[in-house]
Formats: structure tokens, C-alpha cells, sequence
């Protein structure tokens, strides 16, 4: 008979096992004898968070830049309540977490027990799967399922809920391999004829456009190369989603910028007046459709997508191929090679007038801003941060609002897993714990969160586990003294009634920065950014820089209230335009 | 003409609404019908009636029936978000036509007079109800038919002393050789 070990044992056994170095936590009573086990683990780093919301980010952060999953470990009741927003966080833009919660002993399950709460039912609807592991025996086979089913398909959160009582128990502890070869998986296979008719489709358009998204890098390093190679060797335009952003080179010719509410004039508008389009792990969401009666009227769609799921459930689409981007793109390449070789420079007269027509809603310039000589232009602060950071190997996580959008229009990735953002769920506090997960996964490397004065205060306690862990993150405050984005809604869409948009007591961040034995760095004008900014390069500790910004600019180009892709209000310069300012009007 | 306020809330769906049985197979294991109901609330989907038990006592697999409503699309929706929930591994959904069969079971007391009870128990016999339990005052019937002919029995019993009814939702299942495969695109 093989050695029995106790539950906790049998836990650190398992993430072992999965080559688990970071657990994310936060202890408490429900979990005691796991923290127990923790200490015997040296391979194994617990990071103490502050809030156990931080803790389900940061796994994220780390999942997110590093592909592999992000293990949190947290007790029962508050400490899984707490996790509720970054398992939904993570649920929505496909991130694998493993969650480990403690719950009161299962004598006392159902009693009210201190601490006790129905983990697994408030988890449900916000994680891929859970269990509540109510005999030691199954508990096992429950961890190796768990980091299965959160890393394969299409990822996601998973929760494991352990009584502590099932923590003291003991088992025979079985091993990875025996569980994941039981696993009944059932293989879709690419179908090779529609892969033939895309290849088809791909040589009679004349409008097309590559619509690409989050779940090529989801399906890894392999998949960015071959969506590369598929736009390379048609010559076609790609666009790019928020999460899809760094799986192809955002300084390159053929990239027109990101798509959606805040994407460019130029992306909107070959997405709407395309005759091909071909979405590659993306899904439709709706900040990218816009209005679904208008949405791109004259084109046949192709979906790849590896849950089947996504396909049709909000854009009817003509061919759906169901599976993972990097299999169907690897099939596709082969067979276009084969049939169409030499096809980019045989077909560059095809698609002339396409790029010509691209080229033309280019000079728009969409993205364009007047940076005078007195404040500083939130666009500019993020720009001059690109300048002086893209000669590294940067990584770039957000908070959500209007400082989200103009990172993601301003600062171009080159490489994917470098760019970390809230999309989904649109999580406030998501940046700084994220940019902590970064910097483990990536230690050497600069991590810069980009933030606002706003969502920067909903997890700030983060800091401290920063400064613990000598973790040197950039937190680049755009800071403008209001929720910007619900000041810009209200200034567009509720006739500038400003309630509760304006933040009247905001701390002084330079000397919050130094009460948690950070660097605190303050910019005002535009022509110091540059120097401050280097200041914090320089910085081996965490810095938080507060960018006194422009208070009232509006992030464009937007796609207004149930509008279509081309019916987009451009910026500033736009406005001044009485004709078109006129039309905006009558959108909002 | 009302101003919209907040963008894309506008709902434009023309197509038309249907009735459709989902069935749907599952491990049965605890807290997996509360996955399969929290999905359906979750996403607004309509749950008119649900029957479930388990079918298979050595794989534990249960058969979980939902009567909904929906457009063709979310019909379809509801299949691909159920095949995601990893203790289901198969859907199939049924509607009103030549290809399926449907039966609901109620259990229908009455209790009222002697004139009465004849007359009532004559409306059981022209429909072949079962008599399970009878007295001098009551009796208890069960029947078994399509949801319509249950609904048109019910109507005819009401007014000679119908006292309580208790009725599942439908069962289905294909007409002829088919069964339903395990479905393809099944992910874990």
C-alpha cells in the first residue's frame, strides 16, 4: 500500500506536480492547514497579498503574460466572496486560474458556521467549472481536473472548495498523468472542405479585412507567427480587438489599428464596407459590433473560434470553423500555399483600390490631438511613454476607462502576452495586482500599469505588496480628477449632467506613494513629462507618477448610441467642423 | 420619438418564437441541476417546465428535460452553452412535429358529491384515465397524453369537484431507429 497523505499534502503534491512556482493568497481560519503545508514547499512562492480581490488579478497578470495558468489560495466566506469579481474578470476574457478556497468543516456545511458561505454557488455562474470536494478520496483527481479544464479549450477560471476538515483526512495521492489520460476528450477535427472554400473566398475578394482577437494569444506564441504568416502572404488588412492586441505587430503597414467604440476611423470603416471578413478568435462582442442591423452589411463572415459557442451567437456568420486558431491557421496556411503560391503579388492589383480606399480614411489621422504648451494631453503623456519605453521589452497592464482606451490606441504592441486589460468585464482595480503578476512572471522586465486617479484608489492597498516584494511596477497615473469615462458619457449622452463623476478629495499621490515606501513622482507640464518620465525608468523600486492631466478631453474617435461602424464622431478637430458637428449631435 | 441614452441597447431580433423540448444528459452529480437552471436564468432563457432522473444507475447519468421558448438562434445557443458544462455531454432539442413523441403524466383528485362523482367518472372513462385510489367522495386518476389532451381533460373535470392536480413537464424522445450521438464540438 503507497503512503497516505493528508489533504494539504495532497494539494501542494498536486501543484507541484503541475510545476506551479506562484500561489497567489491571503490566509484565514478555513485554510490554516494548508498555510501549514505551504512553509514545507520551498519551489512553491506564496505572495501575501492585501485583498483577496488583488489576488485573483495578479494570478491573472501572471496567467495573462506568461500563459500559464494563475493559482490563488484563499479561505472561506469573505476571502471567496472577495474572489467573485476577478474569477468573472477572468471568465470573461478567458484567463485559466486555478482557485483554491477553504470552507468551514463539512459537519458544519449548511449550519450558518462562521466564515461560511455557499462558495460553490456563488462561484458557478463565474467560473468554467467547481467542485466542492466532499471526500478526501476525490480530491486528487478534482486539483488535476481543475488545471486541466482551466488550460485547455477555452480557458478559464476553476474553483476547488475544501472543507477543512477534508485538509487534515488522508489519501493515497494519485498522479497527473493517470487523471488527464481518463479525461474523455472528444477531438474536432478541422474540416478540411471549408478550410478549401475560405482559401476560396480569400482569392475572389477584393474588400477584404482580418479581424483578429484575444484568443490567438490564448492559443499561443505559434499562433501570433501564423496570423502573421497568413497576413504577409495575402496582403490583406488586419485589424486587431482590444485583447487581440500584440498577436500581430501594431507598427506595421498592414495593421489599421484597433476596431470597436474607440478603434480608428480607418479599422471601423473597412470592417463595415468589407467584402470578406475573417475573424480569428475573436466574438463579436458588442463594443466591437456597434449596431448588429448595420453591422458590416455586404460581407461574407468567417469565424475561427475554438468555442463553438461564440459562433453565431451574435453575428450570423457564413463559414464557422470550430477550433483552435493555431490548428486551423496552421491547415489554412498549408493549404493556400499549396493551391495559391506566389499569391500576394499575383493579387495586388485585386485589392488596389481596397488599400487605396484604407490609405484615404488613413489620412483622417482619427487619433490625431493638439498638445499645446500649458497641460499636459492625456494622448501625449501615454505617447511620450511609448517613445521612451519601446526600445525594451515592455509589458503594459490598464485599469479601466478613459486612460484603457487611449493605452490601447497610443501604445503599439509589437509582441503579444505585453498587453494586460480588464476587456470583458471592464474591472476598475484591475492594473496594479495585474502589473504585481507581470512582474513575477517576468522579473527583469519593465511593467508599467497605465491608470486612472480613479481606479487606481479601488485596489491602491496593492502597493504594499509591491514594496514587500521589491517588485519595481510603473504605475502611470493619466489623472485627470474624474472618472473620465463616466464624465465623457455624460458630457455626450446625458446632457453634461456631471452626478458623482468628479473626485473631490483625491489623496496627494507623491506622498501615498511614500507612505507605503514607494517612489512618488509627479508631472504637470508638458515640457518636464520627459524628464519625469525617465526619472521613474530609472527607478529599481515602485513607482506610482502622478500625471496631472487635461481635465475634460474626450477619448475619440467613438462609435456613438446604436450606431454603425461608419457613422463614428472623430475628435476634437472633427467637432470644429459646424457640418459633421451637427450630424454628431443628432447621433448622441 | 423617445432619446436613446446609453448606447446599443436596442434589442432587433425579428425572428419568430418556437416551443422546444431540450434534453439534456448529464453526470449526475450534485449541484449539476442547479448549473443546468443557473444557465437558463443566467442568459434569460425561459424554463416553462423541467423532469429529471436518472436513466443510467451504473454510468449515473441523468435525463434532464426542459420544456423552453425561442428563436431558432437561441434555441441554438442554449444547446452550444449547455455542451459546455462539463458534466453534460449531450443535448438534444425537439419541437412539435411528425419526428418526436411527447407524453406528460398528471395525477387528478376530485372530490365532490355522489351525482357529481358519476359524472366525473365518466369524463375519466372517455378519456382512459387510470383509477389509482377511489372513496365514497373522492377519487384520484392518473393520465398520461400530450400536454393538450391533458389540458382539454383538466378543463372538461373542472366543474364536478376537481380538487387538486399535480402534472410533470413532457418527456420526448425521437420517433423511428434514432438516437441522439454524442455531439460534436463537445470541448473540455
Amino acid at each position: 500500500m503507497s503512503k497516505q497523505l493528508t489533504g494539504a499534502e495532497i494539494v501542494f503534491k498536486a501543484l507541484a506536480d503541475h510545476d506551479v512556482e506562484y500561489i497567489f493568497g491571503y490566509p484565514g481560519g478555513a485554510v490554516l492547514p494548508l498555510y501549514d503545508e505551504l512553509v514545507k514547499h520551498k519551489n512553491i512562492k506564496h505572495i501575501l497579498v492585501r485583498h483577496e480581490q488583488g489576488a485573483g488579478h495578479a494570478a491573472e497578470g501572471y496567467a495573462r503574460s506568461s500563459g500559464k495558468p494563475g493559482v490563488v489560495l484563499v479561505t472561506s466566506g469573505p476571502g471567496a466572496t472577495n474572489m467573485v469579481t476577478a474569477l468573472t474578470d477572468a471568465y470573461m476574457d478567458s484567463i485559466p486560474l486555478v482557485c483554491i478556497t477553504g470552507q468551514v468543516p463539512t459537519h458544519l456545511i449548511g449550519t450558518d458556521a462562521f466564515q461560511e458561505c455557499d462558495t460553490t454557488g456563488i462561484t458557478r455562474p463565474c467560473t468554467k467549472h467547481n467542485w466542492l470536494v466532499k471526500d478526501i478520496k476525490d480530491l486528487p483527481t478534482i486539483i488535476h481536473k481543475a488545471f486541466h479544464i482551466a488550460t485547455s479549450g477555452r480557458p478559464g477560471p476553476v474553483l476547488v472548495d475544501i472543507p477543512k476538515d477534508i485538509q487534515f483526512q488522508k489519501t493515497e495521492y494519485i498522479k497527473k498523468e493517470d487523471v488527464i489520460k481518463k479525461i474523455n476528450k472528444v477531438a474536432t477535427d478541422i474540416n478540411s472542405k471549408e478550410i478549401e472554400k475560405i482559401a476560396d473566398l480569400i482569392v475572389k475578394s477584393k474588400k477584404p479585412i482580418i479581424y483578429s482577437g484575444g484568443g490567438v494569444i490564448n492559443s499561443g506564441d505559434k499562433a501570433c507567427e501564423l496570423l502573421k504568416d497568413l497576413v504577409r502572404i495575402t496582403g490583406f488588412p488586419i485589424t486587431s480587438t482590444l485583447q487581440g492586441l500584440g498577436a500581430y505587430p501594431g507598427e506595421d503597414h498592414q495593421f489599421v489599428g484597433m476596431l470597436g467604440m474607440h478603434g480608428t476611423y480607418e479599422a471601423n470603416n473597412a470592417m463595415h464596407d468589407c467584402d470578406l471578413m475573417i475573424n480569428i478568435g475573436a466574438r463579436f462582442d458588442d463594443r466591437i459590433t456597434g449596431k448588429i442591423d448595420k453591422f458590416s452589411p455586404r460581407s461574407k463572415k468567417i469565424h475561427i473560434d475554438i468555442d463553438p459557442s461564440s459562433i453565431n451567437k451574435i453575428i450570423k456568420v457564413d463559414h464557422a470553423i470550430v477550433g483552435d486558431v493555431g490548428n486551423v491557421l496552421n491547415k489554412l496556411i498549408v493549404v493556400f500555399k499549396k493551391k495559391y503560391p506566389n499569391f500576394k503579388n499575383s493579387n495586388k492589383e485585386n485589392i488596389s483600390e481596397w488599400w487605396k480606399q484604407i490609405n484615404k480614411w488613413r489620412e483622417k489621422d482619427s487619433l490625431a490631438f493638439s498638445q499645446g504648451n500649458k497641460t499636459i494631453k492625456p494622448q501625449y503623456a501615454i505617447q511620450r511613454l511609448y517613445e521612451l519605453t519601446k526600445n525594451q521589452d515592455t509589458f503594459i497592464t490598464t485599469e479601466v476607462g478613459q486612460h484603457q482606451m487611449w493605452a490601447a490606441q497610443y501604445y503599439k504592441f509589437q509582441k503579444p502576452k505585453r498587453w494586460m486589460t480588464s476587456g470583458g468585464l471592464g474591472t476598475m482595480g484591475f492594473g496594479l495586482p495585474a502589473a504585481i503578476g507581470v512582474q513575477l512572471a517576468n522579473p527583469k522586465k519593465l511593467v508599467v500599469d497605465i491608470a486612472g486617479e480613479a481606479s487606481i484608489l479601488m485596489n491602491i492597498q496593492e502597493l504594499s505588496t509591491a514594496v514587500q516584494y521589491r517588485l519595481p511596477v510603473k504605475i502611470f497615473i493619466i489623472n485627470n480628477q474624474y472618472m473620465g469615462m463616466v464624465r465623457q458619457w455624460q458630457e455626450l449622452l446625458h446632457e453634461k449632467n456631471y452626478s458623482e463623476s468628479y473626485s473631490e478629495a483625491l489623496p496627494d499621490f507623491v506622498k501615498l506613494a511614500e507612505a507605503y515606501g514607494a517612489v512618488g513622482i509627479r508631472a504637470q507640464t508638458p515640457d518636464e513629462l520627459d524628464t519625469k518620465i525617465k526619472q521613474m525608468l530609472k527607478s529599481d523600486k515602485p513607482v506610482l507618477f502622478d500625471c496631472r492631466v487635461e481635465k475634460v478631453e474626450n477619448c475619440f474617435p467613438m462609435i456613438p448610441s446604436g450606431k454603425a461602424h461608419n457613422e463614428m464622431i472623430l475628435g476634437a478637430k472633427d467637432e470644429k467642423d459646424t457640418k459633421i458637428s451637427k450630424q454628431g449631435k443628432v447621433l448622441v | 420619438m423617445t432619446k436613446q441614452l446609453s448606447a446599443y441597447s436596442e434589442s432587433s431580433s425579428k425572428e419568430t418564437i418556437e416551443r422546444h423540448i431540450m434534453v439534456v444528459w448529464v453526470d449526475n452529480e450534485s449541484g449539476v441541476l442547479a448549473r443546468v437552471a443557473g444557465l437558463f436564468s443566467g442568459r434569460g432563457y425561459n424554463i416553462e417546465s423541467l423532469t429529471v432522473a436518472q436513466v443510467d444507475d451504473e454510468k449515473h447519468i441523468s435525463r434532464i428535460t426542459i420544456a423552453t421558448n425561442g428563436t431558432f438562434s437561441v434555441i441554438e445557443q442554449i444547446k452550444a452553452q449547455l455542451l459546455k458544462l462539463i458534466p453534460v455531454y449531450k443535448v438534444a432539442s425537439f419541437k412539435v412535429d411528425d419526428k418526436s413523441i411527447f407524453r406528460e403524466l398528471a395525477l387528478i383528485k376530485v372530490i365532490t358529491d355522489k351525482k357529481n362523482l358519476e359524472k366525473a367518472k365518466k369524463i375519466c372513462n372517455s378519456f382512459g384515465a387510470q383509477y389509482l385510489d377511489t372513496t365514497k367522495t373522492s377519487f384520484i386518476v392518473e393520465f398520461n397524453s400530450t400536454r393538450r389532451e391533458i389540458d382539454r381533460f383538466i378543463k372538461e373535470l373542472k366543474p364536478y369537484g376537481l380538487a387538486s392536480i399535480a402534472r410533470t413537464g413532457p418527456l420526448a424522445m425521437a420517433k423511428g431507429a434514432e438516437i441522439t450521438e454524442v455531439n460534436k464540438g463537445k470541448v473540455l
